[in-house]
């Protein structure tokens, strides 16, 4: 039996290979649809892993709390100077009102000129507590990273991020240096590892560098920097008062993550009745991504299957046209006694040969989407750079990542469209008279 | 006397569009002895070929017996007269019919895959019955790269492949010129003489004339038939 098939397959391929363009053609059309499942699906896995991972790094856990910048006529303060934002009162009152609090990891940013000698670098700088590494999933490379003690006594010391020490330490240990904020200096006790930057998600999340961060004791920073940030523009002077920036809250398990977002809700409105925060939630964010992805994985496979769908479409063209034009073949096979299931299984074994043959060559184009994308992406790099520097970053930088699923799927699916669109050719193949078969020309 | 085959009172109707009924076969009843060489001969419309086909098992009677190898076959499906096609009956057309994409011993081989058998003995006897029809150093050759006379060799043993119970052959030297055919009628002879009953539809005289006995068919209907009597 086994080898009645082999034989079966044997004969189909012979005839297969009698007219090798035909045969070529319909192949062509299985082939771009098995291609496109795997790209397109490899494609939108890569777009919707790229922002899972970023709202992943913010932690299903966390609730992170921010200062958001209010409509310009609703600040408190008078003059030039607009105060919003968390207060260190607020941290007080989300620490001891929240039950069912985990951490809260308090932040201030400030974006000042750093110098190291003759060297300036712009940088972020983040007054922060020693919680703040674990939160943000960093690592330390060299030195260590801030320690309670460091902000108990606020002294002056900095861990910066890896590029900034490239910038200002490009052939040196950074530890133990002085870099100069303004006009305070701080050694330098650590460098964090490279770290993917995110891009901004929703809200008020804006996209952050890790990299070029410079991460000191949030005391140091109060009582070194101030709240206080004057920006001198074209004559007018502008100044922000912001006491914290971000508070992430952590609790103990991803269930409580609704509730305690609601407590923190009900305490911040009370002192924030011009809604200078914001709260952001990664769990929610990564429902709304996986939702997103969903759709967009519909939507793919939708246009997937209308690919496949015409390519079977060829497929059964080309098989009309190969029963017609084998009649007397057919005519023959039924003579000499093959029963009209054999005939069926001949026919649908030449569609099941050219459409497996059309999948596993998509299969195997199919993964070669990451070579082909980058070097798509360095050819037009090297034609048209302003077109692509204009295009954003998360779909330039955009890594398909190929989904086993797909592949598998793809190619059972082209076989599925052979024997689908094999069987009306081979049944009607079957079903012909044997005498008029014969006696056609 | 044995019979090889036996029909009995057999008509075929066929009903065109319209309603229009054609009686292709009007009542015919013929028996065909173990080792008889029958030649069938008539007009066209005549009915001969309807006939062939009903004996071939490629089409069922409107009406009448059909007895092959002592086995009445008027009755069975369309599954059930493959099979008794592939296993009791050979064939020789008159346009060769082999397939043109397989090579001599696969064409030979053809009624034995039908049959389930391709085992290694099925493949010599391939082997050795084109060695017989005298192709024996063509085993791989394809149809296109074979003379007429050759292929109709090559189906030849295809026609012998199974060791059929009744060969027919409908116009074997039709497509041939007068020597070619002369060997294959010499062949079939041969073969005839070896036990094989044949039953071949022709409409040249001296062609009829090589067989045992000859029938004429007219509107359906058998018109002479020269008795099997010579026939022992």
């Amino acid at each position: 039996m086994g080898s009645r098939f082999l034989q079966t397959l044997r004969l189909g391929l012979k005839s297969l290979l009698l007219h090798k363009l035909r045969s070529g053609l319909a192949i062509l059309g299985i082939f771009i649809g098995v291609t496109a499942v795997i790209w397109l699906v490899a494609m939108g896995e890569g777009v919707s892993y790229q922002a899972q991972q970023q709202i992943k790094d913010l932690g299903a856990n966390n609730i992170i709390v921010r200062s958001a910048k209010p409509p310009s006529d609703v600040t408190r303060g008078g003059g030039f100077v607009i105060a919003y934002g968390l207060l260190r009162d607020d941290y007080d009152r989300i620490v001891s009102n929240v039950p069912t609090l985990l951490q809260a990891v308090p932040m201030r940013e400030i974006r000042k000129e750093i110098r190291y000698m003759d060297k300036v670098s712009d940088a972020r700088i983040v007054g922060c507590t020693a919680k703040y590494l674990d939160i943000n999933n960093l690592r330390v490379e060299r030195g260590r990273f801030l320690s309670d003690k460091d902000l108990e006594e606020a002294n002056n010391v900095a861990v910066i991020g890896n590029k900034a020490a490239a910038t200002l330490f490009p052939y040196e240990d950074p530890r133990g240096k002085f870099i100069q904020i303004e006009d305070q200096f701080y050694t330098v006790i650590g460098q964090t590892a490279s770290k993917t930057p995110s891009a901004g998600i929703g809200g008020s999340l804006s996209a952050q560098d890790y990299n070029n961060d410079i991460y000191i004791p949030l005391t140091t920073l109060r009582w070194r920097i101030g709240d206080m940030v004057i920006t001198a523009r074209s004559g007018s002077r502008e100044g922000e008062q912001v006491e914290l920036s971000q508070i992430t809250v952590t609790v103990r398990d991803i269930d409580q993550v609704d509730q305690t977002s609601e407590i923190i809700e009900s305490l911040l409105r009370k002192s924030h009745p011009n809604g200078d925060y914001a709260i952001v939630v990664p769990k929610e964010l990564l429902r709304q991504a996986e939702i997103l992805q969903m759709m967009f994985n519909l939507l793919l496979i939708l246009i997937a299957g209308i690919a496949l769908l015409v390519g079977g479409i060829g497929i059964m063209n080309i098989m009309l046209a190969t029963v017609t034009e084998r009649t007397r073949e057919i005519g023959i096979r039924r003579a000499l006694g093959a029963k009209q299931s054999d005939i069926v299984s001949q026919f649908l074994s030449e569609t099941v040969v050219l459409s497996a043959t059309g999948g596993a060559l998509g299969v195997f184009f199919g993964f070669l989407v990451n070579p082909v994308i980058s070097g798509t992406r360095y050819t037009f790099g090297r034609l048209f750079p302003d077109i692509l520097a204009a295009i954003p970053d998360n779909i330039r930088d955009l890594e398909p990542r190929i989904a086993a699923w797909s592949v598998i799927a793809a190619f059972l699916i082209s076989v599925a469209v052979g024997v689908l669109f094999g069987l009306y050719p081979a049944r009607r193949a079957a079903k012909m008279d044997p005498i008029e078969a014969l006696r056609h020309e | 006397m044995k019979l090889a085959a036996r029909v009995v009172d057999v008509r075929k109707d066929y009903v065109l569009k319209g309603g229009i009924v054609v009686r292709a076969l009007r009542g015919v009843s013929i028996d065909f002895p173990e080792g008889d060489f029958v030649a069938i001969m008539g007009h066209s419309g005549s009915g001969k070929s309807t006939l062939l086909n009903l004996l071939g098992c490629l089409d069922r009677a409107s009406d009448g017996q059909y007895i092959l190898g002592g086995q009445d076959v008027s009755q069975l499906n369309d599954d059930e007269l493959s099979g008794i096609r592939c296993r009791y009956l050979g064939f020789i057309f008159q346009s060769y019919n082999l397939i043109p994409q397989l090579t001599v011993v696969e064409n030979i081989e053809l009624p034995l895959y039908y049959q389930g058998n391709n085992s290694l003995a099925a493949k010599a006897r391939c082997v050795e019955l084109a060695r017989m029809v005298g192709l024996g150093d063509r085993l791989d050759h394809r149809p296109f790269q074979l003379s007429g006379g050759q292929q109709q060799r090559v189906a030849i043993a295809r026609a012998l492949v199974n060791n059929p119970h009744v060969i027919l052959a409908d116009e074997p030297t039709g497509n041939l010129d007068s020597a070619t055919g002369e060997e294959i009628m010499q062949m079939l002879e041969a073969l005839n003489g070896a036990g094989k009953t044949i039953i071949m539809v022709t409409h040249e005289p001296d062609i009829a004339a090589r067989a045992h006995r000859t029938i004429r068919m007219r509107d359906g209907l058998l018109e002479t038939h020269s008795p099997a009597s010579a026939l022992s």
